[in-house]
């Protein structure tokens, strides 16, 4: 297969993992690693890289529709990308000092766990209505969205800014370390310890995880892990994939997303473990 | 002084922050895909063996030769070179994020919104200062 083979192939599988990373709130890795290691044979360090530009461009592209749709909680990201950014800057100190192996075995279990308990709650979608977490009340962080499926307008109160800033903080650790996953905790830490309405939850997870991955890019780019004939394709094609599914959020059911979510997550899981593993 | 949860919200204000948060991340977009096509697109033209004989894994095997540090990168743009150009693209579509916080800063103060305009300046000086770490630390 010659580069430019390559490149086009790279760039139409990218499409479907900026789609699905879109709606789900994910950088869109675990389709880009897989695909570049099992598929073409790619170091998985340099498939790593690549799955960073793609979270990025994920992040980007979706965020540009979704803020403008307001369906990002702009003031709840912002706020907890003071733990998301700090967390990765804490992981990439630590990349060299943790057993991998362990940590992806570690966050295995966590996503399984999140999966589980996010499957449990698929019944409860009553937004909350009071909110007595004082942070969220003053700083301002409630909001409201159009939700398209259901044609009205949802106000939703935030709640459990402490255990949602531990958990960024994790998942802006883990981004950092494994390369992977960040989305995959953000995502639970809005929906089950602040009780954000899933669209919301998957639309302000998408906001972050670019910034959270430009925290560890420039690591990512001094290492030579981001290989531009690999990273190329899979950022103009995650980009196109990522304006058609910010187009598809409003109009899908929160209940459908939730269970996409649920099996991307055990994916994402499945993964880990094997890395630990094998 | 009014609290956060007491001022009333100017939803003018707040849509225009929105709408320029939204606009930065659509330039970022469109400038980066842009320069990533074109400097694929000279990859190209300036390698005929890369569209019909050479092998890929060449360039994409450990060891395959890219700029990936700043004094590389400036190297490669001032021979024209496409995966210079490549990876420059790539360098914006990293830097498109760190704008939109960058812009956030300003947005806020447009809200008048002291509290959010700090704990935004606290995230871009982490995203610049772990910019200097992955310089220094690679």
């Amino acid at each position: 297969m010659s580069p430019l083979d390559f490149v086009i192939l790279m760039a139409l599988i990218s499409i479907i993992a900026g789609v699905i990373g879109s709606l789900v709130g994910l950088g869109g890795g675990v389709v880009v690693v897989p695909v570049l290691t099992l598929l073409f044979h790619v170091d998985i360090r340099l498939a790593i890289g690549a799955s960073i530009v793609s979270v990025i461009a994920t992040s980007s592209g979706a965020a540009a529709a979704y803020v403008r749709e307001r369906m990002t909680n702009l003031r709840a990201g912002m706020f907890l990308e003071l733990a998301t950014t700090t967390g990765a800057v804490t992981g990439a100190y630590l990349t060299t000092l943790l057993p991998p192996r362990a940590l992806f075995v570690f966050f295995g279990v966590v996503l399984a766990y999140s999966g589980i308990a996010m499957y449990r709650k698929r019944h409860a979608v009553a937004p909350l209505e009071v909110s007595t977490d004082r942070i969220s009340n003053s700083l301002n962080l409630h909001g409201s969205y159009y939700d398209e499926a259901e044609g009205r307008e949802i106000a939703y109160r935030v709640t459990g800014t402490k255990p949602g800033l531990a958990m960024m903080y994790v998942a802006g650790m883990v981004s950092a370390l494994l390369g992977i996953g960040s989305g995959a905790l953000k995502v639970p830490a809005m929906d089950l310890a602040m009780h954000m309405p899933m669209k919301v939850s998957t639309a302000t997870s998408n906001f972050m995880i670019g910034v959270t991955a430009a925290a560890s890019a420039g690591v990512y780019f001094a290492r030579g892990q981001i290989n531009p004939i690999i990273a190329a394709p899979v950022a103009i094609g995650v980009l196109a994939g990522a304006l058609v599914g910010s187009k598809m959020l409003g109009r899908i059911e929160s209940k459908s997303i939730r269970i996409v979510f649920i099996v991307v997550l055990a994916v994402i899981a499945i993964e880990m473990f094997q890395r630990g593993i094998t | 002084m009014l609290s956060d949860a007491e001022r009333p919200i100017d939803d003018h204000r707040v849509r225009q922050a929105e709408l320029a948060i939204s606009l930065v991340l659509r330039i970022g977009v469109s400038v980066s895909v842009l320069v990533i096509a074109s400097g694929l697109g000279l990859m190209m033209a300036n390698h005929p063996e890369y569209i019909s004989k050479l092998s890929y894994h060449a360039i994409t095997r450990p060891g395959a030769s890219f700029p990936h540090s700043l004094g590389a990168l400036i190297h490669s743009l001032a021979r024209g070179q496409g995966r210079g150009i490549t990876v420059l693209g790539i360098g914006l579509l990293i830097l498109t994020p760190v704008m939109r916080v960058a812009v956030s800063i300003f947005t806020f103060i447009y809200e008048q919104d002291p509290a959010f305009v700090i704990i935004t300046t606290i995230v871009l000086a982490i995203l610049i200062g772990s910019f200097f770490l992955g310089g220094a630390g690679g």
